[in-house]
């Protein structure tokens, strides 16, 4: 284009974005949140002049294949093939602030943005086309990256965009791209996939930089111990170490090999740990949470009339032990102090917030401080992520200019890794004389949910520095969302009902956001209580939820999950034989999922087998429908390891779960014979997100099994064989028995 | 200086002679497939072929190798293209975090190679060493199935259990 004609067509798409910046006006459209925040579509999109796209997410790849949807999303909206798309994640010096990727957030956050600055750039292009063709925007037809005219003629996006400012405004409700060729709802492989069965570089642990050192860091076992002095002149002289870096009680090695470090971090464990802490109770900790002090929290009260006099109450209790995240991978960071400033190659679920701690930590002004996401092994919520980011930039700072990678041992993440906090519920309810429920208690008892680091004093470093940061107080979450509240308002259209969250801000042990919060446990509750309110009434499980439920949409994902599992036709439960259902809309405002599944228990081990398990899931638009099987199909084997299996143990000094020894979960031969999940699309519904959804139906489904293969109701997870050979001894000592 | 022969190649390495056979692969050869996943042989993340029987190259020596031919995911090509496993893994979309999956293939790669028609259980005690905990499990099973098939052979029984 000659510089003239540059120059006019500049001029003309700043009246481009002015008309459509009129056309937008409308007061009551507002933006979706994260575009709202960073509103220049150029912070989102770019378009090369060699006609491929490069888009920004503040959101990360943690496995749930975030990167592929989110191209899914672009590249149907631009269309454009997605291979002529390169995304950037979460990055604090190139891509928008979305905060944290969690609660199934991702597509409703960032792939909304996407979505709608994708049909902002789509209009501003076709509208540079329509002048460069000198005819009508709606005459142009986009596809395959370029405008094409009635004509034939054809511009490609790299063409136009030579002439097109994206640093304008994002306008709100563009019109979706409508005909061509759908990329969203397609199978889309995912992107990443390839270099994770070929041995590609895919994750952070796989960074080699050069003239990289490795550090490990030296600490107690687990989280409220600390080591003893060792003799770290000895530790300095062993081949390969280059330095034992103290700051505080901060304590890291830095060596030539890795290896090396290793054996350095031995020699100065080997000097023995103690206690820094109190004492951790002897009690089941989920009782000792139950009877600390605790702030009374209304989490919903649906209006109704008192229950008649007549009316009988069940009650009962449920609860659930300390969880852990486990990631296969142990928490890992590459950091680099050069040129005054910090960059850190981390897998954090939120870069910024990690930024603003680490600048803190470092005493940095947060410019100087660079987080870039990189993948690492699933993370499940808040594990050791955001502290070894801490513990590599302490250690990179006291090597100027080289990279050191720091991995936490499998003990410290075993040890250290902040725990989904233990959980009691107790649910009342009155059934009238017609067998109907006139009335609904929900009280829950939980420690915080989240503890994620947005200050020094959130990292684990941050507390042994000298002077220590301070930890934050933990607060609950308010709902809807809601932390140890979460999805304790049923979604059920009940009468008289209500909900107390008692929030426990005292932690016997540390903890934070595991996926759903305090979802899986209060679903647990609530479906295992509508079964058992069911069998109190004669009433069929899954005919018994649908006279509660008026959502068209949860009735739906019932009815699909009950029909594909063939719930009518199922046999009847008993000789270690059973089938449960449960169903949840997480939040009770995201995903809907229902769960059917059927166990089989050995009477003799205690051991509970999963043939075969049958979900539906409805999470709005499907942008990929493999991508949720993937989610949901994942979601149901750990909630199922969660629930059969899993329980941090303590002892009065620390954490006794040091390894998967200790603490076991499932393994090839138990987990289930076949799950299948059916996706219900909804086209043109806001995007969900499936991540965390099957949490709690699935084991709820697997209680409400159990109960009906055994006759007797198990309400503690986690149902080990130990419990159901409780549950089976002929004299029941049961703790938390309902009372009809 | 210690020489070792992996994925067809010999290669000699400046490392302690404790140093556990992992480490030697990731750091000195730049090796990305085998991963550090507990370091005690409990998770199967680190699982190489030595000799055709998979181990955990966290608890190998690599002064211990003695003559071993090691084999990584990354010796599992045919002609420059990913091998049948790798392939199949791909091709059920076998991997949510994918920290596993290595560990994985080559695991399933040692019976396939000695067992072409194993039975459904025999794949999952096969596996049981290896942890996964996105709970990729049932794609796995999926994936192992189709390279067995694609490598001529099968996986016989249905997944079901009988009581
Ligand atoms: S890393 Fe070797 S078995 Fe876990
Ligand atoms: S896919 Fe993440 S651990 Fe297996």
């Amino acid at each position: 284009m000659s510089a003239l004609g540059r120059r006019r067509f500049l001029a003309n798409a700043l009246v481009v974005s002015f008309v459509l910046s009129g056309r937008g006006l409308a007061q009551d459209k507002k933006l979706p949140p994260s575009l709202a925040k960073t509103p220049h579509l150029d912070s989102w999109i770019r378009v090369n002049a060699d006609g491929r796209v490069t888009v920004f997410t503040g959101k990360a790849e943690l496995g749930q294949g975030i990167r592929t949807a989110l191209t899914q999303v672009a590249a149907h909206e631009l269309a454009m093939p997605p291979a002529g798309i390169d995304l950037i994640t979460a990055d604090t010096d190139l891509t928008p602030d979305e905060g944290v990727t969690a609660g199934s957030h991702s597509m409703q956050d960032s792939g909304t943005a996407i979505l709608n600055a994708a049909a902002n750039v789509r209009a501003l292009l076709a509208e540079a086309a329509a002048w460069q063709f000198a005819i009508a925007a709606d005459q142009i037809v986009m596809r395959d990256g370029a405008a094409h005219a009635p004509d034939g003629r054809r511009i490609g996006y790299g063409d136009l965009a030579a002439g097109l400012s994206l640093e304008v405004q994002a306008e709100p409700d563009m019109p979706r791209r409508e005909g061509g060729t759908s990329v969203i709802g397609q199978n889309l492989p995912r992107l990443d996939i390839p270099a994770k069965v070929s041995g590609g570089q895919a994750y952070v642990q796989d960074i080699r930089l050069p003239g990289m050192l490795h550090a490990r860091v030296v600490r107690g076992p687990s989280d409220g111990t600390k080591v003893k002095a060792a003799d770290i002149a000895a530790v300095e002289k062993m081949p390969g170490v280059v330095k034992v870096v103290r700051e505080g009680g901060f304590m890291a090695v830095v060596a030539d090999q890795e290896w090396r470090a290793v054996k350095a971090l031995h020699r100065l464990q080997a000097a023995g740990w103690e206690r820094s802490a109190p004492p951790i109770p002897a009690s089941d900790l989920r009782e000792t949470i139950r009877r600390l002090p605790a702030e009374q929290v209304t989490i919903f009260d649906y209006p109704g009339p008192p229950s008649p006099a007549d009316a009988r109450t069940i009650r009962a209790r449920y609860s659930r032990p300390h969880l852990m995240h486990g990631s296969v991978g142990p928490s890992c960071a590459v950091a680099q102090w050069a040129n005054g400033r910090m960059t850190v190659w981390t897998h954090s679920q939120g870069v910024y917030p990690l930024r603003k701690a680490l600048a803190e930590l470092l005493r940095l002004e947060p410019q100087r401080v660079r987080c870039i996401h990189v993948e690492g092994a699933g993370c499940y919520g808040h594990n050791g992520a955001d502290d070894v980011a801490a513990d590599a930039a302490l250690a990179a700072r006291a090597v100027p200019g080289k990279p050191v990678r720091l991995q936490w041992m499998r003990e410290q993440e075993h040890g250290w890794e902040p725990l989904g906090s233990a959980m009691v519920v107790e649910l009342a309810a009155e059934l009238d004389a017609q067998n109907r429920i006139a009335g609904w208690r929900h009280e829950v008892w939980s420690n915080t949910h989240s503890t994620r680091p947005t200050t020094a004093g959130g990292l684990l470093a941050g507390g042994e520095l000298d002077p220590p940061f301070a930890t934050p107080k933990p607060r609950p979450i308010p709902m809807p969302e809601g932390g140890g509240a979460r999805n304790g308002n049923p979604i059920y259209a009940l009468p008289n009902a209500r909900g107390t969250f008692h929030f426990v801000e005292q932690m016997p042990a540390r903890v934070s956001a595991l996926r759903g919060l305090g979802a899986q446990m209060n679903v647990f509750a609530i479906e295992s209580f509508m079964d058992e309110l069911a069998a109190a009434t004669g009433a069929d499980p899954v005919a018994f939820r649908l006279a509660w439920l008026k959502d068209e949409r949860a009735r739906d994902v019932v009815r699909t999950a009950a029909d594909r599992f063939g719930w009518p036709a199922r046999r009847k439960g008993g000789d270690g034989v059973g089938t449960g259902f449960a169903f949840a809309r997480y939040k009770n405002l995201a995903t809907h999922c229902a769960v059917a599944l059927e166990v089989r228990v050995d009477r003799d081990t205690g051991e509970i087998r999963v043939p075969r398990v049958v979900a539906a899931v409805d999470s709005g638009e499907a942008v990929n429908p493999d991508g949720i099987r993937n989610q949901i199909e994942g979601g149901i084997v750990q909630s199922l390891s969660w629930t059969t299996l899993e329980a941090v143990g303590f002892d009065k000094t620390h954490r006794a779960s040091f390894d998967w020894s200790a603490y076991p979960i499932l393994r090839f031969p138990a987990v289930p014979g076949r799950v299948e999940v059916h996706v219900i699309d909804r086209p043109g519904e806001p995007f969900l997100g499936a991540g965390e959804a099957a949490q709690g139906p699935a084991a709820a489904a697997l209680g409400n099994a159990v109960a009906d293969a055994l006759g007797v109701r198990l309400r503690d997870m986690p149902l080990s064989p130990q419990r159901v050979k409780a549950a089976l001894r002929p004299v029941r000592a049961e703790p938390h028995q309902a009372a009809g | 200086m210690i020489t070792l022969t992996v994925n067809g190649k010999a290669h000699q390495v400046e490392v302690d002679p404790d140093t556990p056979l992992l480490y030697v692969l990731r750091n000195e050869l730049a090796l990305n497939g085998a991963k550090f996943g507990c370091g005690l042989g409990q998770c199967g993340a680190c699982t190489v072929l030595l000799d055709d029987k998979p181990v955990f190259s966290c608890l190998v020596p690599v002064a211990a190798l003695g003559a071993r031919k090691v084999r990584t995911l990354e010796g599992l090509q045919a002609n420059g293209k990913p091998g049948p496993l790798p392939s199949a893994f791909e091709a059920e979309q076998a991997a949510q975090c994918g920290y596993c999956i290595a560990g994985m293939i080559v695991r399933a790669q040692a019976l396939l190679e000695k067992n072409p028609r194993p039975t459904e259980e025999e794949v999952r005690s096969h596996l049981a060493p290896n942890l996964c905990r996105c709970g990729t499990h049932m794609r796995i099973l999926r994936a192992v199935r189709r390279a067995a098939e694609a490598m001529g052979g099968g996986v016989r029984d249905v997944a079901e259990q009988t009581p």
